[in-house]
């Protein structure tokens, strides 16, 4: 029977009655509703990551102050040189990846980003970050937003998460994105094998293609089940993937391999999400020597540099950009468990083959005063300078060629320049 | 033939304990208890049942634990398998389902206090019962379990002074120099008033009100163990002030104490957060979507009702479930599969409902985590994403694949068990229906299910059709839609 693409997707997945594999139309479909194969990998930092440790002002008498044992020492940062404000800046000893990123142009540092009356809580501030709305944090994402602009129908692979569940960020009204967090083992099983996988396999298909208007909470597992279905073959491709560079042996390495191989096998996929913990770092922050904030630190550099270096290596740096973030920042003062609690404006790293590298912003002064607009709370943290949804403006307009006022509900003065 | 069920007695046990099996069923029959009030007595009554289900553990006609030494005090994945296998046989399954409940509430998370601890210690910190650790330490687990249907005040001070609770919310190191933030803040927001229902000082306050809640490490060998411990020392003596009511009276302010009375400040903020007004609707909700329905509109006016009874009740949990498992609207129809399946529930229902004999909960562990939970190790404070949270790509496949693994080692026993239905596919997808009880498929969904019965050969029901179909259909039953909703 023949079958047009409006139909393929129109009819969901059920059609797909006589072979397994995906027809080769579907990374079309996906790569003609991009701009070339672009792509956005968003890298959140979950817990709220200490920006005063990870980008150190290193000559500031009261980080020191502030911070007695937990100040990473002015002789082990890595400069980067000074910002606007005359600041000099040092990232954390072990971003030694970043900074031969940074030295070739390929990272810019965002310092002060954040919003107004940051929430303290992590899953408010979280979701703020996620649906880029302050006032109403509980709706869709603001790259669920942009999903939602592409134009109909949207490819299934057209957003990945690798983590277990669907972040906000990537919540859509009419886009149900997969969460692949491992793409070897994304795969439909059966009891039984050769014909009868078969028949299960194309019987499955038929019953999640139920999708009862009057049930609609029925209708959405059993979308996500047909989500599985059409992702499935693809992503199978990308579990086989063989990297130029062998990425550390962690959870946000192996997630940035995944993501490269995707990219390598031309998925199609515009917005991928990947995540990392650890950064609740009430107690024992470690920031030094062998400390837990220092592993942390590691383990991003490390998995930063591997991606970084494959991608290179496959000629597809210029179509990546990374975008970091993380729900707030900490407090300035470290606290009696050597550790900082929940505090505001943090640091937003940018990376890729188009970024134009380097610091910007100004760092903040952490002297106690009531003039000194650099800090808030009573000076007990930081304030944000550049409002971080006029750092997704510039994505959505200058990466994703979206419209950034309709997908962000309202414009936002320009800000730094990256791209 | 499976026995009939009432459907409302079969609703009853999917939502407040983990689904019936056939053996339970059949219990049930000469208990007398197949009426459905006779079914909400016997289950808020978990006294009146032994709590032997530890005892049955590696016996024969019980689902199976894999582990050469097991040890669920000192192994985490041992202390899972544990847990599931109380989900599978508990004769108390109100209150193990209370208790999932309260550590989706209390989320607290293994691998931190591994991390502070070791391994072994976070282990026992979180599952340890007191009548089998050296040192008589009840572990987290077993302190949600005694209180799953207690006090909830009660609970929340159990908590407060819960070691492993001051592991993961840092208590342990909130003294008066540098006061820690961490457990007063999700105090308000996550365990009673809730976000956007205190302010910024109220955590600055809290944190202070908390200062020397500590812990200490007495006994030696392995009955040395942590405990909570007043530290009077680290205690901050001067007033706080809070912008809602602390006292009856409507005081906002827990007084300047002597450091070695400064213990009260705590079992003061304590009383008024859950004497709170904002306390008793939360909780109303969030049991409301747990027991009634997670997916429509909630019912206003039996949110206030469950809400009035905690108060009236002193913050008794009890009666505030009993409320609604006896309103109409829990026994309304409408309300039926209305709530997505947790993990935890739905592979311990398919393991009651299409057998478990030869299959160990084991098995079930890294399923379960590919479907996204984890037990004793949530995401983070808040819990686990309930309702849709629970569904993506992966984890849907997750759900399919463990339902193709659990049929694959049923299908002996399944093949049995088929036989005298075997006539034509619509007798055996009859008994399958009726076995497994999923939200009705509409008519395509039951000819897909028929088709693939028939799919490969004329249908003749022997043995060997059987051993191949009946596993596939619990397969496509178990993977579908209908069979994620509870």
């Amino acid at each position: 029977m023949p079958m047009t693409r409006r139909d393929f997707v129109r009819g969901g997945v059920a059609a797909f009655t006589v072979s397994f594999a995906a027809p080769r139309f579907l990374s079309e479909l996906a790569i003609a509703q991009g701009q070339g194969r672009r792509n956005l990998v968003v890298l959140y930092l979950s817990g709220g990551n200490d920006a005063l440790s990870m980008v150190v002002p290193y000559t500031d008498p009261q980080y020191f102050a502030r911070r007695p044992t937990l100040a990473v020492p002015a002789a082990n940062v890595l400069q980067i040189g000074t910002d606007s404000s005359g600041r000099a800046i040092g990232l954390h000893p072990r971003l030694t990846g970043l900074r031969t990123i940074f030295n070739g142009g390929r990272l810019a540092v965002l310092q002060r980003t954040g919003y107004a009356n940051s929430s303290r809580s992590h899953f408010e501030g979280t979701d703020i970050w996620s649906t880029a709305d302050p006032s109403s944090p509980g709706g869709f994402g603001w790259l669920g937003r942009y999903l939602d602009r592409l134009p109909s129908p949207v490819d299934s692979l057209a957003a990945w998460s690798t983590t277990g569940s669907v972040p906000r960020t990537l919540l859509a009204r009419t886009v149900s994105v997969p969460a692949i967090p491992n793409a070897a083992t994304y795969a439909f099983s059966s009891p039984n094998g050769g014909a009868d996988a078969g028949f299960a396999r194309d019987s499955a298909i038929r019953i999640a293609s139920h999708l009862p208007v009057d049930q609609p909470h029925l209708a959405f597992v059993n979308a996500t089940a047909q989500s599985a279905f059409a992702t499935l073959d693809r992503v199978g491709q990308v579990g086989a993937y063989r990297s130029t560079v062998a990425y550390p042996n962690n959870g946000l390495a192996l997630a940035l391999k995944t993501v490269a191989g995707a990219m390598v096998n031309q998925v199609g996929t515009k917005v991928f999400w990947v995540q990392t913990g650890g950064f609740d770092t009430h107690a024992g922050q470690g920031t030094n020597a062998n400390g837990s904030y220092a592993g942390l630190m590691g383990t991003l550099d490390g998995a930063l540099s591997a991606f970084y270096a494959d991608l290179l290596n496959q000629g597809l740096l210029g179509d990546t950009l990374v975008l970091q973030f993380s729900e707030f920042s900490r407090r300035i003062d470290e606290n009696a468990s050597q550790g900082t609690d929940h505090g505001a404006a943090g640091v937003m790293l940018v990376l890729g083959g188009g970024v134009r590298g380097g610091l910007y912003g100004t760092a903040p002064n952490l002297r106690i005063a009531s003039d000194n607009p650099t800090l808030e709370n009573n000076g007990t943290d930081v304030r944000f300078e550049t409002d971080f949804r006029s750092v997704y403006a510039t994505v959505i307009d200058r990466w994703l060629g979206a419209d950034p006022t309709a997908v962000l509900g309202a414009s936002f003065p320009a800000g730094p320049a990256f791209l | 033939m499976a026995p009939q069920r009432d459907e409302e007695v079969a609703h009853l046990f999917r939502r407040a304990g983990f689904g019936a099996s056939e053996s339970e069923i059949a219990q049930f029959t000469r208990l007398g208890i197949l009426s459905f009030s006779s079914a909400v007595s016997y289950l808020l009554n978990p006294e009146a049942q032994d709590d032997d289900v530890d005892s049955h553990i590696r016996q024969p006609g019980y689902v199976g634990i894999t582990s050469a030494a097991f040890s669920p005090t000192s192994v985490i994945n041992d202390a899972r398998q544990r847990w599931l296998f109380r989900m599978v046989h508990s004769k108390q399954p109100l209150q193990e389902k209370m208790t999932l409940f309260w550590h989706n509430h209390f989320a607290t998370a293994q691998s931190k206090i591994a991390g502070d601890t070791s391994n072994e210690e976070a282990t026992r910190l979180l599952a340890a019962k007191a009548s089998e650790d050296p040192g008589g330490f009840r572990g987290q687990l077993e302190l949600l379990r005694a209180n799953a249907l207690g006090n909830f005040r009660d609970l929340l001070i159990g908590i407060a002074q819960d070691p492993a609770m001051l592991f993961w919310l840092d208590g342990r190191s909130n003294v008066r120099q540098k006061p820690q933030e961490n457990f007063a803040r999700e105090l308000m927001e996550l365990f009673t008033m809730g976000v956007d229902t205190f302010a910024e000082s109220d955590v600055y306050a809290g944190a202070r009100v908390f200062t020397g809640w500590n812990l200490s490490r007495p006994g030696s060998g392995a009955a040395q163990h942590y405990q909570f411990s007043y530290v009077a020392n680290n205690h901050e003596t001067t007033a706080k002030e809070f912008t809602f009511a602390i006292y009856p009276d409507g005081s906002h302010v827990i007084p300047a104490r002597a450091a070695s009375a400064g213990m009260q400040d705590g079992l003061d903020l304590l009383n008024a957060v859950a004497a709170h007004p904002k306390t008793g609707p939360r909780l109303a909700r969030k049991l409301y979507g747990f027991f009634i329905n997670e997916v429509d509109e909630p019912d206003a006016a039996l949110i206030d009702d469950v809400a009035a009874v905690y108060y009236s009740s002193g913050f008794e949990i009890a009666p505030m479930v009993r409320r609604l498992l006896l309103s109409s609207q829990f026994r309304d129809p409408a309300n039926y599969y209305k709530r997505y399946a947790w993990p935890a529930e739905f592979v311990v229902r398919a393991l009651k409902e299409v057998g478990f004999t030869g299959f160990s909960v084991g098995d079930a562990l890294t399923p379960m985590a590919n479907m996204g939970q984890q037990l004793l190790e949530p995401p983070n404070v808040s819990g686990w994403s309930l309702g849709k949270g629970w569904f993506s790509t992966g984890a849907m496949l997750a759900r399919m694949n463990f339902g193709s693994q659990l049929a694959t080692n049923q299908r002996f026993a399944l093949r049995d068990s088929f036989r005298s239905v075997n006539s034509t596919p619509e007798s055996v997808l009859t008994e399958a229906l009726d076995r497994l009880l999923p939200a009705d498929y509409d008519a395509g969904g039951r000819t897909a299910l028929t088709d693939y019965l028939r799919a490969g050969g004329s249908w003749t029901g022997s043995d060997a059709q059987l051993l191949t179909k009946v596993a596939g259909l619990m397969h496509l039953i178990m993977g579908s839609g209908e069979y994620q909703l509870v």
